[in-house]
């Protein structure tokens, strides 16, 4: 299954139960608990991680929490 | 009326078709907040100052440290120990005495952001804390306040201007501060010192343009920055109708402090 994250083409293992938040662990993506994740231009209520299938083509963006400043 | 030594001064400015003397009016009208006099706030203070922004706030509560000097440079050794916002004062002055510098040696919260923005046409993020960044976004936002939001971990930086209920804010991006059971501590995440010079940078063009009227903002699309990668990317965003502060069905409607918003460096990088 060929998707997008973070600009990149990703080519991922065929499965179909996939979601994003299994996406989150399979990729490792850091911040895991607090990542905000745009998918497909929106930005996606965390409730709906679990719920939110990945499909072929989607494009997903993992915005990540940056607080430094000084 | 600019005067000849101000004509000269800034005449690397008048002669950009974009800014002429007129523009150059325009910036020395304008008066823009900085929020936080650390490594965001030092390149900030010190090209506004330069390019003759004439009335420059710049808040902070902190004294000099030395681990500071690393990156903020806008203070130098002899400065470790004094107020934060004195150090930067004096070298805006020095670089420029037409600019006026408004200093604020405190933290902002709640009970103070409304009253210190309001004098301001612009306001600038360089804060360290979720606390302080997700009330800065707050209170520009219900006070109509256009502003830049910057930030920065280890080797990573990302920034975006946010108009008021016509771009996406903070909030849209990030719905509430992270949660607290997270991990390492400041000393362990560190920051290369460079990078608070490019986003700081970055969020004084903003500044600049919006007070020139000029370009495009980075409204809609928060650019991020890495120098491991030495890449820069724009992820396009928009409003987010489930914003609790610029939403549909706003839940917060007044400035409250995020007493649960955890300090920074508690962060894992990206």
């Amino acid at each position: 299954m060929n998707i997008t994250v973070n600009g990149k083409a990703t080519t991922l293992p065929e499965n179909p139960s996939r979601t994003i938040d299994s996406l989150l662990e399979e990729l490792d993506v850091s911040q895991r608990l607090y990542v905000t994740v745009e998918f497909n231009g929106d930005v996606l209520d965390r409730d709906a991680f679990t719920g939110t299938p990945v499909k072929e083509g989607d494009v997903i963006e993992f915005l990540y929490f940056m607080g430094g400043g000084h | 009326m600019l005067t000849d030594e101000q004509i000269e001064r800034y005449s690397r400015h008048i002669i950009l078709k974009e800014v002429g003397g007129k523009g150059q009016q325009k910036l020395f009208d304008g008066r823009v907040l900085i929020i936080g006099a650390g490594g965001l706030g030092a390149p900030i203070a010190l090209y506004l100052a330069a390019a003759g922004v004439g009335t420059i706030g710049i808040a902070d509560a902190d004294d000099v440290d030395l681990s500071n000097l690393q990156r903020q440079v806008i203070h130098f050794t002899p400065d470790v120990g004094k107020p934060k916002v004195e150090s930067a004062r004096e070298k805006m002055q020095a670089i420029n005495p037409d600019v006026k510098v408004i200093t604020y040696k405190e933290w902002i919260s709640a009970a103070n952001i409304s009253r210190i923005i309001a004098d301001y046409d612009f306001i600038i993020d360089g804060t360290d804390n979720f606390a302080a960044k997700f009330l800065i976004n707050d209170a520009c936002v219900l006070a109509g306040k256009p502003y830049s939001h910057g930030g920065i971990l280890q080797f990573d930086g990302q920034t975006i201007t946010v108009k008021p209920k016509e771009s996406a804010c903070y909030r849209c991006i990030f719905p509430e501060p992270p949660p607290k059971d997270a991990i390492p501590s400041c000393s362990q995440a560190g920051v290369i010192g460079v990078l608070p010079g490019i986003i700081g940078t970055l969020q004084a063009t903003e500044a600049i343009k919006y007070l020139l009227g000029i370009g495009d903002p980075l409204t809609n699309r928060l650019l991020t920055y890495s120098a491991l990668r030495m890449k820069f990317r724009e992820i396009p965003l928009k409003r987010n109708h489930s914003c609790p502060v610029c939403g549909d069905n706003p839940t917060i409607t007044e400035v409250v402090d995020e007493l649960d918003a955890l300090t920074v460096c508690d962060l894992k990088g990206p």
